[in-house]
């Protein structure tokens, strides 16, 4: 964390990394760590908070061992995204912001991925797909245990 | 069983990639794309220098006065590829520095999130080293000390190419204290997001940056007055800032040829295409390629289908017809037809597909990703949406679409803090114009409670 500082001029910047820090060991950021990077950052923990609610990419509750982003922005929708989430949502048995019983994965929609020539697409942790059928994706979520 | 998982990892897994062959790129007209390859690997230092790498910022540095760069990036005009198209060079030329003042930062946004855009990601995860060589080139016009690269959390493979090319760069002594021995200190770090579009907008890029909530900032003071941490700061895009190196290598008459009497805008630029067509993907092109011409490259529509109409660069442009195809692809002539270039890579929309449910889709987008900072957007844009989710299903009310028009309005350009609402505004503005029909076939109720008159103020 004290690494990532030293590539700002004030410690404050490195507040969405010091949240990133904690989500990649605990999976979530819990009540606990807000304090904590306050406390390093030497900010109120207020800032912290105010911060780790309002980007999409940290989360502030648990989530399942495998975040499962889909994109449903324009090129997608009009390329077979609304099948994809129905397929998605009915393998997993779950909707948008909800975790498989087994903690397996989380569902959750996302900005554009930047991939609309492989509409649809998707990102399973830090793996991006597309395009992706509904027939893929039995196979593709096996690859996450 | 595990090797049947890795194949279908692999088959389905995304690969940016350019639709030209690298035989069909050259030099002299192909700035942003010549280098790379057909296989689409990574274009690391060794290949670059061989690849005229390095050069442009090699003969800045020898001849030594930021004045001509900017003077040279002004002659040729680059307009910004993020969307917004403002010359380049006038932002360097406004930037703040002398003596007194602090040296600032150069900012490169690489947030690409703008819905129908997958430009900059080729870009940084095939060519890492023109990008660097484009930011010192920036930061020696702007006199800043230290660059961030600003990069979606999403694009992990950009992060980690971008990373060991740095690094590469720095070794190579491109990057660092006294950089090519020219008393020029520069470094460059990747900064990662964790989400939300709002981050592209430059003032809210900037106080993302400083680890805050992404609201962006009142202007003036520019960036370029009082950016990060108060200083003179410059946030250019990916493609932007790939593009100088050429151009100061080669000069403002040579850029200004490329797009030969097509339009008034010199240079190529990375058009593409999404949606049901027979091959989505990206090409080099000369600046005021006709729309017709792009969606030739891609084969067409898919199937039988005809085009109804198209977004010519993301989400937050107006929808134009078949009839607009024939145009040059520019900021000013696609801005007279009351859209805008955007980031130009188009996005088709077939002749089944339903406008409204389309707009709801987008509306959607925009209602989720505004970041609540003034009205209009964050009350104004989730109203919108729950009209449009009413007229989609044959459920609006008389006096929904002509509220759908006032909301629009409301969130038109200098009513709202930035240009996010007036980019959600103008998709939905030129649908209810193109086809209003549509939405008017949603209504199958009387005038509801939305509709009354507000109570008078003073009468309560």
């Amino acid at each position: 964390m004290l690494e990532e500082v030293g590539h700002y001029e004030q410690p404050q910047a490195a507040c969405i990394e010091a949240l990133k820090i904690v989500q990649r060991r605990y999976g979530w950021v819990p009540d606990g760590a807000i304090g904590a990077i306050a406390k390093v950052l030497g900010i109120g923990p207020a800032s912290v908070e105010g911060v780790a609610t309002f980007y999409s990419l940290i989360f502030r509750q648990p989530v399942g061992r495998h975040v499962v982003l889909v994109c449903d922005s324009s090129s997608c929708f009009l390329s077979g995204f609304d099948e994809l989430k129905q397929a998605l949502a009915s393998h997993l048995g779950i909707d948008y912001g909800q975790t498989t019983e087994d903690g397996r994965f989380t569902l959750l929609p996302v900005c554009c991925l930047g991939a609309c020539d492989g509409a649809p697409a998707l990102m399973i942790d830090d793996d991006t797909y597309g395009p992706v059928s509904p027939d893929d994706l039995p196979g593709l979520l096996e690859g996450y245990p | 069983m595990s090797e049947s998982i890795s194949s279908q990892r692999t088959s389905v897994r995304y690969r940016s990639r350019l639709l030209q062959p690298e035989a069909d790129r050259h030099p002299d007209t192909h700035p942003l794309t010549w280098r790379l390859r057909d296989d689409g690997e990574v274009i690391w230092l060794d290949e670059y220098l061989r690849k005229e790498g390095y050069q442009s910022i090699r003969n800045a540095l020898d001849n030594g006065d930021p004045q001509a760069i900017i003077a040279t990036m002004k002659d040729a005009n680059v307009r910004g590829r993020g969307g917004a198209g403002f010359s380049a060079g006038l932002k360097w030329s406004l930037t703040l520095q002398g003596g007194d003042m602090p040296r600032g930062y150069l900012i490169c946004n690489a947030d690409e999130m703008e819905p129908g855009t997958f430009k900059d990601r080729l870009l940084m995860e095939q060519q890492p080293h023109l990008l660097i060589e484009g930011m010192i080139l920036g930061a020696l016009a702007n006199n800043s000390f230290y660059g961030y690269i600003f990069l979606r959390g999403e694009y992990v493979e950009a992060a980690r190419v971008l990373n060991r090319a740095l690094d590469e760069a720095r070794e190579a002594g491109w990057l660092g204290a006294n950089i090519n021995g020219s008393g020029f200190d520069f470094d460059i770090a990747v900064h990662t997001g964790a989400g939300r579009y709002i981050c592209g907008e430059e003032t809210a890029l900037i106080n993302s940056l400083e680890g805050k909530r992404a609201n962006p900032r009142a202007k003036p003071p520019f960036p370029g007055q009082s950016g990060a941490w108060g200083k003179p700061s410059v946030v250019n895009n990916v493609e932007t800032l790939c593009n100088v190196p050429a151009v100061i290598l080669k000069g403002a008459d040579w850029y200004q040829a490329l797009s030969g009497d097509r339009t008034e805008d010199g240079g190529s630029k990375l058009y593409g295409v999404s949606g049901p067509v027979e091959k989505p993907g990206l090409w080099e092109l000369p600046m005021g390629t006709t729309g017709a011409e792009i969606l030739e490259r891609a084969g067409g529509m898919r199937g039988n289908r005809s085009l109804k109409a198209w977004l010519p660069g993301g989400a937050s442009t107006g929808f134009l017809l078949p009839e607009h195809l024939d145009l040059p692809l520019d900021f000013d002539t696609v801005g007279k037809e009351g859209s805008r270039l955007g980031t130009g890579l188009l996005t088709v929309v077939p002749q089944e597909q339903s406008m409204v449910a389309l707009m709801r889709n987008l509306e959607e987008f925009f209602a989720r990703e505004s970041c609540g900072w003034c009205t209009p957007c964050r009350d104004g844009l989730p109203w919108t949406v729950k009209l449009l989710w009413a007229l989609e299903l044959g459920q609006g009310e008389t006096g929904d679409i002509e509220l759908l028009d006032k909301l629009a309005a409301d969130c038109g350009p200098g009513l709202t803090f930035c240009a996010h609402a007036p980019g959600a505004a103008m998709p939905l503005q030129t649908a209810l114009k193109h086809f209003r029909q549509e939405f008017e076939q949603g209504v199958s109720k009387p005038r509801g409670k939305a509709h009354q008159d507000p109570i008078p103020v003073g009468e309560i």
